[in-house]
Formats: C-alpha cells, sequence, structure tokens
C-alpha cells in the first residue's frame, strides 16, 4: 500500500506544480544568435552533389554559396554571391555568360576560391560514377548532357567528317542501357560495353540488338570507333568541348546549348554551387559517393556558415565562417536543425519555446494556431502544383475529352476548405502565379461542362467506362483526398472509382511502369521559371510518366529557349501551358503553399515562393513585446 | 551448464542465419529498389549504383557475400539511404536506445512487480480489481496515446521538462514512462498470477503456521517463486525495450534504433534492414538466454531437473 501511496504523492506534486514560466530554450537561443529550425528528418547527407532533398537543401545554403544570392525579400532578384558581376556576352542572344568571381573568395581554411573549383564541381556532379540525383540542373550547359549520359558512340562519331549519316538522324537510336533489352549487350548498352565485349560484339554482331534505321556500316563504324575508344584508356571528358570554361582565376565561362536569360536564378540552386576540390580529393576519387569529406572534422565550405556539430538523428549546427567575404552583414551566429519527423512533436516542440521555426504546421492545428497566434502562423505561395497524372496510354484517359472532364468535375475550392483546410490556391493551370508570368485560367469546377463533355465522348452519366483506378501513396492526407476526390467524381460524373493506396516506394515505381488510370502527384519548381513546370512533359521528360507528348508542344517550347527577350519567352511559353492544359494529361488541383509557425524574435525571414530563405540577412532580436509568445499551451 | 550455453548459442546461431535469409529475400521481394525516386534517376545512373553496392550481382552471390562481409571484415555494409556505415548508424543509436530501454524497464519493474504482489496478496479485494483494470488498460493504451498526453499534461506544464528532445537527463523520463508503462502492466499481471500460485502453495502455508510474519513470508519465500514468470519474460522483453520503438522515438524526438527499422523498408535500404534485423535478433538470442540462466539460479526445480538430466 505504501507504495501506491507514494506514486499518488508523486502525480499530484507533477500536476500541482504551476505552469512554465522562465527562460525557453529559444529565449536563450535568441540571445545567443542561434536559429533553432525544424528540418524533419536526418540529412541523406550534406554533399551538394549526391542529396536532392529540400531539407538537405535548407542545410547546404547555410555552408556554401553560389555564384548569385537569393534576395531575402523578392523574388528573382540574384544578389553578389561568389561572383561580383555577371552578365550575358550578348544580351540579344543570352546563350554564353560571363561571371566575374571575387577576388577575396575563399574557402574556410583560407585557401582561395577560384574558378577551378566551380569547373571541377562541374565536372563531378556530371561524372556518371557519382550518379547523382540533380546532374540534370546542368544540362544546360554545351556538353554536360553526353558526358554524363556516357554517350561515347555520339562523342566519338559527331564531328568525323567520313562518318556516313547525319548524327541528328540516329538521336532516337538509344545506344545508352535499356533495362528491357532482350540481349545483355542491349541491356548494359553499346555505349557501356568494355572492350572484351566490343570485340565479341565484332565477330557476332547479333549479340547486339540493332535497332532497324541503323545501316550495316553504320554499325561497323560504331563497333569500330567504340572499341578503338574503349582500348585508348582515355576519359569521355577529353572528348567533350565542355561549355564551362575559366579564361582566368576570377572569371568563369558558361557556354549554354540555347539561350538562357535567367541563367542567374538557375545557379541559385545547390547543383551550381562550388565543392572544395582539396577536400574531396584529399578523401577520395572525384566519382566517389560517400566519402569522409563531409563530415564536421573534415569540410571546408564557403558559404556565410561552417558545420560545427553533426549529431546523427539529433541535430545539425552550423556557425559563422569567419573567412566568409560578407562576414561584417551576417546578422546571426548560427543555425541549428532539428530532424524531427513527426510534425506533431513539432508543433508542440515549438509551443514548448524549442524552436524558432517549424517546418510545417500540421492541417488540423492551423485555426487553434490561427485564433491563438495569429502573427506566428504563415500561410505563404510556394513554387509548386499538385495534380493528378492521367496515363493516356490507358482507356478511357486516351480521349481528352474524358481527362477534361474529369478536371471540371473537381470542386478544388470545397476541397481546399473541407479537406486541406491549408489555404492552398486553387490551380487554374499548371504554372504557379509569379512574376510577370500570366498564370492560365482555363481549369475550374464545371460540373454541367463536365457531364457534357464525358457524354460525348460516350460515356454519357459515366455508362460504358473501364474500371477506373485511383494511385496514391499511403499518407493519412492523401486517403482523405482521394475519398473527397472520389464523392465528386461520383456526384458530379456519376463514375465510380477505386482508391489504390501504395506505400511511397511502391506508388513511385507503379507510376514509372505506367500501371495506373489517375495518379496522384506534384511537382515544386527547382528555379523561378515557367520552364522547370513544362519541359517535363517533353516526350522524353523522365518526369512525364503520363506517356503524354505533343509536338506542337515541343516546337513551342523549342521557340521559347530561343526567344531572347523575356517577355516575348513568356508569351510563348503561355502559349505553350495553353495548349498543354487543352489536352490536359494531368489534372491540376492547386497550388501548393507552406503553413509554418514562426517565433517574433525572428526579423527578416520575409515570404519567398522558393522557400530558400538566404540566412545571413536574418537577425534575431528578442520581442519587446512584454506578454511573452507561446511558451505555454 | 556451459554444454547448455554452447548448445543455446548454437540454436541462436542457426535462428540468426534463418532471420537472415527471411529478412534477405523478403526485402528482396519488395517492389523499387533503393535508387527509386522521384526524380526520375537515368538508367546508366543507376547502374552505376548498383555496382557500387554491389546490387548487379546475382541473387545468391548477394546472399552469400553480406554475411561473408559480416565474419571476415565485420562491416555490415554501406547504408543505401543514409550514406553512411550501418555499423555506426547501429552503435550511434544503440547507445541511446539502452538508455531508454533500461530506464524504461527499470520504471517497469518498479511499477508493475509491486502491483502485481499486491493485488495477488489482496485478492478479489478493490485493491485488486482496480489495479488490474490499470494494468489492463495499460497494455490496451497504445504509446501514441499515452506519450501526447505526457507532452501536453506534464512537460507542457513543467520548465524542467521538455516535450521532445534528447541530451539533458530529465529528457529521459517521459519516452521512458511511455515505452515501459505497456512492460509495467504485462509485468503487474505476470507477477500477480506467479504470486497465486505459490500463495496456495503448501510451503507457504507453513511458514505462516511456523508464525512468520506474512510481510516477511511474501518477500522472502512468495516473491522468490511469484517472480520467475516475469523474469521469463523480462528477457525478450529487455531486448524489445532496448532495440527502441518507432512510435516512442518520433513522438519524443528520441534518436534510437527503432526508427530505422522502419525507415529502411521505406527506403528500400536494405542494408540497414538486415543490419538492424540481424542486431535485433542477436539480442533477442542474448537476452532470452540470460533469462534462462537467471531462471535456472533462481528456480531449484530447473536446477534439479538439469542435474537429473546429466
Amino acid at each position: 500500500m505504501r507504495i501506491i501511496n507514494v506514486l499518488c504523492l508523486l502525480a499530484a506534486a507533477l500536476l500541482a506544480t504551476a505552469c512554465k514560466e522562465g527562460e525557453t530554450a529559444v529565449d536563450r537561443a535568441t540571445g545567443n544568435g542561434i536559429l533553432i529550425m525544424g528540418n524533419t528528418s536526418e540529412p541523406k547527407g550534406l554533399d551538394p552533389h549526391i542529396v536532392s532533398g529540400v531539407l538537405e537543401s535548407n542545410i547546404i545554403s547555410a555552408l556554401f554559396e553560389g555564384l548569385v544570392v537569393a534576395h531575402p525579400s523578392k523574388d528573382g532578384v540574384a544578389l553578389p554571391g561568389m561572383a561580383e558581376k555577371w552578365y550575358p556576352t550578348d544580351p540579344q542572344k543570352p546563350d554564353e555568360w560571363i561571371f566575374e568571381l571575387r577576388k577575396d573568395a575563399t574557402w574556410s581554411d583560407g585557401k582561395p576560391l577560384t574558378a577551378a573549383d566551380f569547373l571541377f564541381a562541374f565536372r563531378r556532379i556530371l561524372t556518371p560514377a557519382l550518379a547523382s540525383d540533380y546532374s540534370f540542373m546542368l544540362y544546360y550547359i554545351r556538353d554536360a548532357e553526353p558526358y554524363h549520359k556516357s554517350q561515347r558512340s555520339y562523342l566519338n562519331c559527331r564531328n568525323d567528317p567520313s562518318f556516313p549519316v547525319d548524327w541528328n538522324t540516329l538521336k532516337k537510336v538509344d545506344f545508352g542501357p535499356n533495362e528491357e533489352g532482350e540481349t545483355e549487350f542491349n541491356r548494359k548498352g553499346l555505349d557501356h560495353l568494355a572492350a572484351q565485349q566490343i570485340e565479341e560484339l565484332k565477330s557476332d554482331p547479333g549479340l547486339f540488338q540493332w535497332p532497324e534505321d541503323v545501316s550495316r556500316d553504320v554499325r561497323e563504324i560504331l563497333i569500330e570507333k567504340n572499341l578503338e575508344f574503349a582500348n585508348s584508356g582515355k576519359n569521355l571528358w577529353d572528348l567533350i568541348d565542355f561549355g564551362a570554361t575559366a579564361p582566368d582565376p576570377h572569371t568563369l565561362k558558361v557556354k549554354l546549348n540555347s539561350p538562357i536569360a535567367f541563367l542567374p536564378e538557375i545557379t541559385k540552386h545547390y547543383t551550381w554551387f562550388p565543392v572544395p576540390r582539396h577536400k574531396i580529393i584529399d578523401h577520395g576519387k572525384i566519382g566517389d559517393r560517400f566519402t569522409a569529406w563531409t563530415k564536421p572534422e573534415n569540410i571546408e565550405s564557403n558559404g556565410a556558415f561552417i558545420l560545427t556539430s553533426w549529431q546523427f538523428n539529433d541535430h545539425i549546427q552550423v556557425e559563422r565562417n569567419p573567412l566568409y567575404w560578407d562576414k561584417g552583414n551576417v546578422g546571426i551566429n548560427g543555425i541549428r536543425y532539428l530532424p524531427i519527423s513527426n510534425l506533431y512533436t513539432e508543433d508542440r516542440m515549438y509551443f514548448d519555446g524549442q524552436m524558432h521555426i517549424t517546418y510545417t504546421l500540421a492541417p488540423e492545428l492551423i485555426e487553434y494556431a490561427r485564433e491563438r497566434y495569429p502573427d506566428q502562423v504563415r500561410n505563404e505561395l510556394y513554387l509548386g502544383t499538385y495534380f493528378i497524372r492521367a496515363n493516356v496510354t490507358r482507356e478511357p484517359f486516351t480521349d481528352p475529352r474524358v481527362r477534361i472532364a474529369f478536371s471540371k468535375a473537381i470542386d478544388q475550392q470545397s476541397l481546399i476548405k473541407n479537406v486541406l483546410k491549408g489555404g492552398q490556391k486553387p490551380a487554374g493551370g499548371l504554372v504557379p502565379p509569379f512574376g510577370d508570368y500570366r498564370p492560365a485560367t482555363t481549369i475550374g469546377f464545371d460540373p454541367e461542362g463536365a457531364r457534357k463533355l464525358l457524354a460525348e465522348a460516350g460515356y454519357p452519366g459515366g455508362k460504358g467506362l473501364p474500371e477506373i483506378e485511383f494511385l496514391t501513396t499511403d499518407k493519412e492526407t492523401s486517403k482523405a483526398n482521394a475519398e473527397a476526390l472520389q464523392a465528386m467524381w461520383k456526384d458530379n460524373l456519376g463514375v465510380s472509382i477505386r482508391i489504390r493506396q501504395m506505400e511511397w516506394t511502391s506508388y513511385i515505381t507503379t507510376m514509372f511502369e505506367k500501371d495506373y488510370g489517375l495518379a496522384a502527384g506534384g511537382w515544386i519548381g527547382d528555379y523561378m521559371d515557367p520552364l522547370t513546370f513544362l519541359d517535363m512533359w517533353m516526350k522524353d521528360g523522365g518526369n512525364n510518366r503520363t506517356g503524354w507528348h505533343n509536338e506542337q508542344f515541343e516546337v513551342l517550347l523549342k521557340k521559347a529557349g530561343n526567344t531572347g527577350d523575356p517577355q516575348a519567352r513568356y508569351r510563348v511559353l503561355e502559349e505553350a501551358e495553353a495548349l498543354f492544359l487543352s489536352e490536359t494529361p494531368i489534372l491540376p488541383l492547386y497550388w501548393y503553399t507552406r503553413n509554418y509557425l514562426i517565433h517574433p524574435d525572428v526579423k527578416g525571414w520575409d515570404p519567398l515562393i522558393l522557400d530558400n530563405h538566404p540566412y545571413k540577412f536574418l537577425r534575431l532580436e528578442r520581442n519587446p513585446d512584454p506578454s511573452p509568445p507561446a511558451t505555454s499551451r | 551448464m556451459l554444454r547448455f550455453i554452447a548448445s543455446r548459442l548454437l540454436q541462436g546461431l542457426f535462428v540468426l542465419f534463418a532471420l537472415y535469409t527471411i529478412t534477405f529475400f523478403l526485402a528482396k521481394a519488395m517492389p523499387g529498389e533503393p535508387f527509386t525516386t522521384e526524380k526520375n534517376l537515368s538508367e546508366e545512373s543507376k547502374a552505376y549504383q548498383r555496382a557500387l553496392y554491389g546490387l548487379d550481382k546475382p541473387l545468391l552471390h548477394q546472399y552469400f557475400i553480406y554475411p561473408k562481409n559480416i565474419i571476415t571484415k565485420g562491416s555490415l555494409a554501406i547504408s543505401t539511404s543514409k550514406g553512411r556505415p550501418v555499423k555506426d548508424i547501429i552503435s550511434q543509436s544503440f547507445k541511446v536506445s539502452v538508455v531508454l530501454g533500461l530506464s524504461a524497464l527499470g520504471i517497469a519493474i518498479c511499477i508493475g512487480v509491486p502491483i502485481g504482489v499486491i493485488s495477488a496478496v489482496r485478492r478479489n479485494s478493490w485493491v485488486d480489481w482496480g489495479t488490474m483494470a490499470v494494468a489492463m488498460i495499460g497494455i490496451c493504451v497504445p504509446a501514441f496515446t499515452i506519450g501526447p498526453l505526457l507532452q501536453i499534461f506534464i512537460a507542457a506544464k513543467l520548465s524542467a521538462i521538455k516535450v521532445a528532445g534528447w541530451g539533458d537527463p530529465q529528457d529521459i523520463l517521459l519516452p521512458a514512462i511511455t515505452l515501459g508503462l505497456s512492460t509495467a502492466a504485462y509485468l503487474a499481471r505476470l507477477t500477480r498470477g506467479g504470486m497465486l500460485e505459490i500463495l496456495s502453495q503448501d510451503y507457504i502455508r507453513t511458514a505462516h503456521a511456523k508464525g512468520i510474519p506474512p510481510s516477511k513470508v511474501i518477500t522472502r519465500h512468495a516473491l522468490r517463486g511469484g517472480i520467475l514468470p516475469s523474469v521469463a519474460f523480462i528477457g525478450p522483453a529487455f531486448a524489445a525495450l532496448i532495440s527502441g520503438s518507432f512510435i516512442v522515438e518520433t513522438i519524443f524526438q528520441v534518436p534510437g534504433m527503432g526508427q530505422h527499422f522502419v525507415n529502411a523498408v521505406i527506403a528500400r535500404d536494405e542494408f540497414l534492414l538486415l543490419g538492424v534485423a540481424l542486431f535485433f535478433g542477436f539480442l533477442i538470442v542474448i537476452m532470452n538466454l540470460a533469462a534462462d540462466i537467471l531462471t535456472g539460479i533462481l528456480d531449484p526445480r530447473v536446477r534439479i531437473a538439469g542435474n537429473a538430466a546429466k
């Protein structure tokens, strides 16, 4: 009995203790100038060439700095970073850019940072063996793509005057690996065969299944050229005419495949950042993944902060880089990133005074937080679109009228208001609104029109439709979302669909294999340009996955690529988007917003559509307001 | 005794190998591969990564090379999702899990065993019914309910306790309670059952008849036998507690081992999955053995049976 009494007493004592007061972790951190941020999960790494996630980007952008820096409050404005000045050699045709690097730029160990570091970084991310997820961000540079894809046949034959045909006629032929290839050599790809295998192929050409439009003499030359190169021991790098060069240590010249007026925007992405060549080579070869160079004791960086502590699954901390060129303007002393995967835990920790900024705010808590802490809740447009892919190779979505009917039957407003509750914006088209680009308004709720279109397509009232499956992920929110859509299609079209929830990797795999009718999806823009949403729908776009393509659409994108004037270019892209939406292989639902909590102590954190906040402009100041912000709940 | 230990260890080795085989082939049967990402990776890149991890080799080769590398190099390969050696991941997170698991077990024993004893002694009284009802609730209510309740009603109110995080000693308290509560409830019920059986034995009646004070009869004579079912349970329970819990770890932001089981599957990280599965299997084997030895020491019947078998 005595033990029970003790337990009861203990419990009573715990409950009777007064509410929280006094200094919280956030108060102390503000005092020390350390920003504490929620960052969802343990990063896959800190190597800018290996990672591909937003959470890694949040840390990398504190450690490293690219050619230009984002503006703290204006989207699409570039401030000097490692480059002091940048300009296209011909403003009418911006397909060659000059970046003048600052002469005082150094790595955090004092070693000077030069154009060679950029060239090394570009070459590294394009090195096939490194297998970077994000190499395609550099495909704008001349010859980056064929090198990264190891297009040995192309690179060996394209400049050969004796080659019997124009290489462009062979462009459709893929000499790279083909997983579904019938022979072992096809699965490996002609471009990847070792010298001995090419010898075998030479004596028995049947080992490789040649496409019909490759004539006999072309085959022989290709085999010969491939063999010669494989035996030479040379690297494909020696064969390419790479677009990026360094006329002198402080000048970087970048020659592109086609004019890009917004190149500085692209260079804000971490795939374009320099990496410390000397440190990487110390710990491995250029194409080695996961070497020790990113460990806190080894890493050197060039950004406003350096890595000081990395406790696996616990926290990552960065602190002031004393050798940073603009150190006088860095407003905070450091950042602590917490890998909190549970969004409710994150919100509770925020309300408990443990962090300044949450990664996200649970949809159920948005109302609650808005009522109690209106000054701490942020709801901001984010450069992303949520949509549903339609598999245009499968009945009934082969007919654009059916796709449009399904799109028009969705009441976006109701979905946002009753299910998502995150203040998302109904999508009028594919590209979210920003800058001078005029967002489309074609997509919208029109149940009458939807029914009419479906009837026109031969399915009045949904009669005669095959079974339709809606593929989505296994998240709770995905389910609620899917059920709402299911009800809308039932009510507005009379169509019953089946929901198929799958765990993430299975979902992605199923989508890749086009084993779906409709599939939930979305896209976050990589840079501030409509192209980041449009070029994925090209025929060979790796992220297309709908089976849709349209020659006119690709002609328009090409035309935009050759249009120097930004406004005229936008008009061409708008035309391309309109064409895309008239056939709509996807059903746009809403434009993303980001909901999160931010402590009043954080100053200078303004809405940015890409959500890449340059940390050096932030300030941490105690709120003069005497009422203490959110310390108990 | 040595022969007993040796034979159990040998059995354990078989168990581990069977566990490895099942996990290996289940991992291979999952759709997708570690390099399936939203950003459609080119075939070339995937081929390079497969080669890097040896995933391009024939299945049987992969099946044998992994245990071979464990034995010859002590290597558990590199995690495809975290980009660091699986051994490092386990050793870092295991330390945390041991601290949390031990605390949870301590809490479970301190709560469970006394409650079990009391309700056995006061059999069929309101104390018995009350505590057993609470124990039943403790078994049934999941950690994802208890955890947030503790966060909201205790941590958010007390300045000394954070709602989540791992660093200060007091951070252990709430996750340990959450993790230990259901174990405490099991222990209470097991102890009660064991005690009831012992309390009806002749030697207890003899002890009472000899005039030994009731408290002494319970603590000296009855508890030793009554706790045996709990001891057998504590072995595997301890292994389960120190291998971490996905739910408790994510609720309280504890950098322990439990999350790797779940995350490895989601990320198709077969090396991490195999690593944690084998490590957990190893723990279970060792803990079961330890529990058996301890039971032998505590229970004369087992000792006698063991001697008779010789």
